[in-house]
């Protein structure tokens, strides 16, 4: 009797997810059309951003392993699915110093193959940076991992037959929609939570921990960490393309340590070591950036023209950034995570301090 | 290539490599005590460039005193930048730490656009230094003597403080661990605060000596230097202050022969740095002349 | 520590909500143009320039069909990303009717398709890089492009220098410099009817200080001419350190050398550089020259620069469009922009050609006594 309703509850319950997911969904593919261009590309900003950021954290919260190379496998995934996506004829047009090489320059892929090759071509190149790096500890790995994706960016600048170099790509077919980047952040999201509750994540959590006590136990740490910088590197490089066809042209300059600062910045905010921190403090830095563009108009207080300062935004995030760091080491969510559950059994401490209260 | 080439690209090599060296010193130090890349060595070297130039420029000092100047108040602004941001994380994960020296460059590279423009000034440079010389169809400027001659100074200087003095000894008891330096009577505090002051003094001698060099100072030029320089640091063996020295001639005279022999390959020179640390920490973790890390369990 | 911990958490509530209660007031009663350039990152100084213009064109011609003009800045940070977006907020919140922006090709070409999309015409002041109007008919621009610049350089050093010989010292990491060297380097060899008058070719990063190596290398070429495209900073520091080294011959660049900053830095060193750009303040092509020189030398106390010029140039194009449109409807502006013939403006006169590319005559300059003077005047064939 209780058996059977457990599985009708579960059904039930995967029932509900899948309902919600579509409703989500239809309401993307809806908003797409009927919200204005602005709010869509931010959010489409804030998906991309939420799944890179997961990957991020992956490596340097879940993990323990500080990597920023981040804005390299960004790069590789972003020249993958330019390339791959790109009509011949504008792959002629835009190659106008030296022409891109065979069999580059005919073929032209779907968006959803595309988003694998760049998914798997960056776990490639994440597995060649990682393994090498991920022997060093610390500081070192932050260096030497900061120092591929410069080597990376350098690459791409010179090789100019199949990069176009300094001059970059244009005219990327703009395949990036709302279903494309949430879903993207949504597969980032699933992947994360199913991983932490396997005893992969658990063994990475150990690794974080206490390496030393991790390997003591059985934890193989060479295959356990190299396998997490992968998966960083294959969500880096498919966030990486998301944005490529967002903004429809790249170049290497993108790709430089700027663009892993901000990634960094959003993963410590939420808190390293934490899924739903890390989704809302993705989202909301993302929307922060725009908002806080208003210190820089120049405008009137109290009757004080003010001028403008452009500059000002990164001055807050950096302030702000080393309050959190400071003041709350661990980020606003630390690594706990937001959840029906939590939220219930909160919601059952206060009832049940409220009536003992008024027993 | 002549000789005359290869000699000339000697003195290239030389005159970039004592920069870097300069530059190296001052991380290796601040490394070497707190096991912390002080990702804002290269925002102070920034920074101590533009309090020269402001001495010059606008309150108008002659250049001994406005450089000198400079140096103080770098110094002061490593200190305050040790208390603010590192100390309280002195406990903390060393993954803390480091995150909030990122954010201490941040924070200096973005107020430094917001308050000095981000349009790239002059920086002063008083003739003496820019005397042309030529040996022998080698040709430089005076200043190719002052920055190794600098170099050599500081090198015997620093070695002096850190190895015969108390102060230095106190130095290198918190280098080698804290609470025992504190239980024999050693303030760490302290220890820490005078390394910051001589590594960010040293970044104030070196961004002078990249002011007189090369004329032009911007918001954004800390940030690469100082990663060359910690490369370098690295290179030599950190917080070894000789090593320090080997690793930024070797890293200079690196960059300069890879444009030499390969002209073509110019454009991957920004890339020599970070090969040559993969390389050394594949190879030789501990850097030419490091001793064996302690890793503290 | 915990106290301190709620007044922090209290702090930035109160900085979040007070920041989004911040929303800026829209009347219908004028007539609004964004402009987005690069105000901060590495190309902040072009992006300043350039805004100086644009400002002390609205000075000058406050309204337009009746209306109260109003510039609208939005700070792209020399970032792509923040460029594109930076398009959709004028365009969205802002709701412009025309678009100005942005220096630097690689800004100009992710905020492009989004005016494309939304039917929004955009002006270029100063992107060069023949991509950025390419299969996009909302995007204009006042300035010639790349091709056409790399063509007067080689042509300006075979003809007038009488060089026989160049090396050629690019910013690998500039679009604009790959593209430019790229083009001296087509023509320089078909003037001289020599494949290797290009006797050095190597390149530098944007930033990188010290380029003794590349130098001491070039030097061993012994060519006529140097051409070093890349920004004036960098520009600036290679050329002083050429001189140190005994180089002596005519170093030759592009307009991004105009900048009073070139001469600051590289001194007498950067004595006789020669560099092409789009107008010179000493022979003004046109009276709406004369005047902006004027003006810009009373409001800033200097003498003005391409950048700035052009940013006048195009701020007037964008009114002339809607002038001529008689209206604030973008596709409007967009169809009476195609239609620009024999223009008048600081820079020259000014006609766009099917691409949306300004046709017009290039000057030579060269620094002498620490000031750009003329020494030649290109026409496009």
């Amino acid at each position: 009797m209780m058996a059977r309703k457990r599985v009708v509850l579960s059904i039930l319950k995967i029932a509900a997810v899948c309902a919600a997911l579509v409703l989500f969904f239809l309401l993307l593919a809806w908003g797409q059309e009927h919200w204005d261009a602005y709010t869509v590309r931010i959010l489409n900003l804030c998906g991309i951003y939420i799944g890179i950021t997961l990957g991020l954290n992956l490596c340097n919260g879940f993990t323990g392993q500080f990597s920023l190379g981040i804005a390299g496998f960004m790069a590789v995934g972003a020249y993958t699915t330019a390339l791959l996506t790109m009509a011949p004829a504008i792959k002629q047009a835009v190659y106008f110093i030296e022409p891109l090489i065979y069999p580059l320059n005919s073929i032209q892929w779907g968006f959803l193959p595309s988003l694998l090759m760049a998914a798997i071509v960056s776990g490639i190149v994440g597995f060649l940076v990682g393994a090498p790096a991920i022997r060093f500890r610390g500081d070192y790995l932050a260096i030497t991992t900061l120092g591929f994706a410069e080597i990376i960016r350098v690459l791409f600048t010179n090789i100019v037959p199949i990069t176009n170099g300094a001059l970059g790509l244009k005219g990327i077919p703009p395949h990036t929609n709302l279903v494309w980047s949430w879903g993207f952040a949504l597969v980032c999201v699933a992947v994360m939570a199913r991983l932490m509750r396997s005893g992969f994540g658990r063994a990475l959590k150990a690794i974080r921990d206490d390496e030393i006590a991790a390997e003591a136990m059985g934890v193989n740490l060479f295959s356990h960490k190299c396998l997490a910088f992968v998966v960083s590197a294959m969500m880096a490089g498919v966030g990486g393309g998301l944005l490529g066809n967002l903004i429809t042209t790249i170049d290497p300059n993108m790709f430089r340590f700027p663009l892993t600062f901000t990634v960094l910045m959003m993963a410590v905010l939420g808190g390293l070591g934490s899924i739903t921190g890390t989704v809302i403090s993705a989202a909301l830095v993302t929307v922060a950036m725009e908002a806080l563009r208003a210190l820089e108009e120049p405008r009137v207080i109290f009757g004080l023209a003010l001028p403008g300062i452009p500059g000002m935004r990164m001055v807050v995030f950096s302030v702000a950034l080393m309050m959190v760091i400071l003041f709350f080491p661990k980020g606003f969510m630390g690594d706990r995570e937001l959840s029906l559950d939590r939220a219930k059994s909160l919601a059952t401490r206060l009832r049940r301090a409220n009536t003992s209260r008024q027993g | 290539m002549t000789m005359e080439i290869f000699l000339q690209n000697m003195a290239n090599g030389i005159t970039l490599g004592s920069l870097y060296a300069l530059l190296a010193i001052g991380y290796t130090m601040v490394y070497g005590i707190l096991r912390l890349i002080n990702f804002a060595h290269g925002e102070i070297f920034m920074i101590s460039t533009y309090f020269a130039f402001y001495g010059t420029a606008i309150f108008a000092l002659p250049w001994q005193i406005s450089f000198l100047i400079a140096i103080v108040l770098t110094a002061l602004l490593g200190v305050v930048i040790e208390r603010a941001a590192y100390r309280p994380l002195r406990d903390a994960p060393r993954i803390s730490a480091l995150i909030s020296a990122i954010g201490v460059s941040f924070l200096m590279a973005n107020l430094g656009l917001v308050i000095f423009g981000g349009r790239p000034k002059t920086f002063y440079r008083p003739p003496i230094f820019q005397t042309p010389i030529e040996l022998g169809g080698v040709r430089v400027v005076a200043l190719f003597f002052v920055i190794p001659a600098l170099t050599a100074i500081l090198l015997v200087a620093l070695n002096y403080i850190v190895y015969k003095t108390k102060t230095g000894l106190a130095m290198r008891a918190a280098q080698w661990d804290f609470d025992t330096a504190r239980l024999m009577g050693v303030d760490v505090d302290r220890a820490i605060s005078i390394t910051f002051a001589i590594g960010s003094a040293l970044a104030a001698v070196g961004g002078i000596m990249w002011g007189l060099r090369f004329a032009e100072i911007n918001p954004n030029m800390g940030l690469f230097p100082g990663l060359k320089c910690f490369i370098a640091a690295v290179f030599g063996g950190i917080g070894n202050i000789s090593g320090a020295v080997l690793g930024g001639f070797i890293l200079g005279f690196g960059e300069i022969m890879l444009v030499a022999f390969l002209p073509g390959l110019a454009g991957y020179r920004d890339a020599f740095a970070f090969i040559l640390l993969i390389l050394i920490l594949l190879v030789r973790p501990t850097g030419l002349l490091g001793d064996k890390q302690r890793v503290k369990i | 520590m915990r106290l301190h911990r709620r007044l922090m958490t209290a702090l930035l509530c109160l900085i979040l909500v007070s920041l989004c209660g911040i929303t800026a007031a829209q009347r219908e009663t004028e007539i609004r143009i964004g402009v987005y350039e690069p105000m901060t990152g590495a190309m902040a100084a072009g992006g300043q320039m350039t805004y100086e213009g644009i400002q002390l064109a609205q000075e000058q011609r406050p309204t337009v069909l009746g209306l109260p003009v109003r510039v609208i800045l939005v700070d792209n940070r020399s970032d792509k990303v923040e460029s594109a977006t930076a398009v959709t907020r004028l365009i969205q919140k802002d709701k412009v009717c025309a678009i100005i922006g942005s220096y630097g090709s690689a800004l100009s070409m992710s905020g492009g398709p989004v005016a494309q999309a939304a039917k929004v015409p955009v002006m270029g002041c100063s992107p060069t890089n023949p991509l950025v109007t390419l299969g996009n008919d909302y995007y204009f621009r006042a300035c010639f492009i790349d091709p056409f610049q790399g063509r007067v350089m080689a042509q300006f050093a075979y003809e007038k220098l009488g060089a026989r010989t160049a090396a050629i010292i690019q910013d690998i990491a500039q679009d604009y410099a790959v593209g430019l060297a790229n083009f001296f380097k087509q023509a320089f060899t078909e003037m001289t009817g020599n494949p290797k008058s290009i006797v050095a070719f190597t390149s530098y990063q944007t930033g990188d200080r010290d380029y003794t190596a590349q130098l001491t290398y070039v030097a061993n070429a012994k060519p006529d001419v140097v051409f070093a495209p890349g920004y004036y900073a960098d520009a600036a520091v290679l050329i002083t350190q050429a001189r140190s080294l005994g180089l002596k011959m005519p170093f030759l660049g592009g307009d991004t050398f105009e900048a009073p900053e070139f001469t600051q830095i590289g001194g007498k060193n950067v004595e006789g550089v020669y560099f092409s750009t789009h107008y010179s303040a000493d022979a003004p092509v046109t009276p709406a020259s004369e005047k902006f020189v004027a003006l810009y030398k009373a409001k800033y106390k200097i003498a003005p620069n391409t950048f700035a010029a052009l940013g006048y140039d195009c701020y007037n194009l964008v009114l002339d469009a809607i002038e001529r449109a008689g209206s604030s409807n973008p596709v409007a502006i967009r169809d009476a922009m195609a239609k620009t013939r024999n223009f008048v403006g600081a820079t020259g006169i000014i006609t766009l050609d099917a691409n949306g590319d300004a046709t017009k005559s290039a000057v030579v300059l060269v620094v002498r006594d620490g000031e750009f003077k003329l020494v030649d005047v290109v026409h496009p064939r």
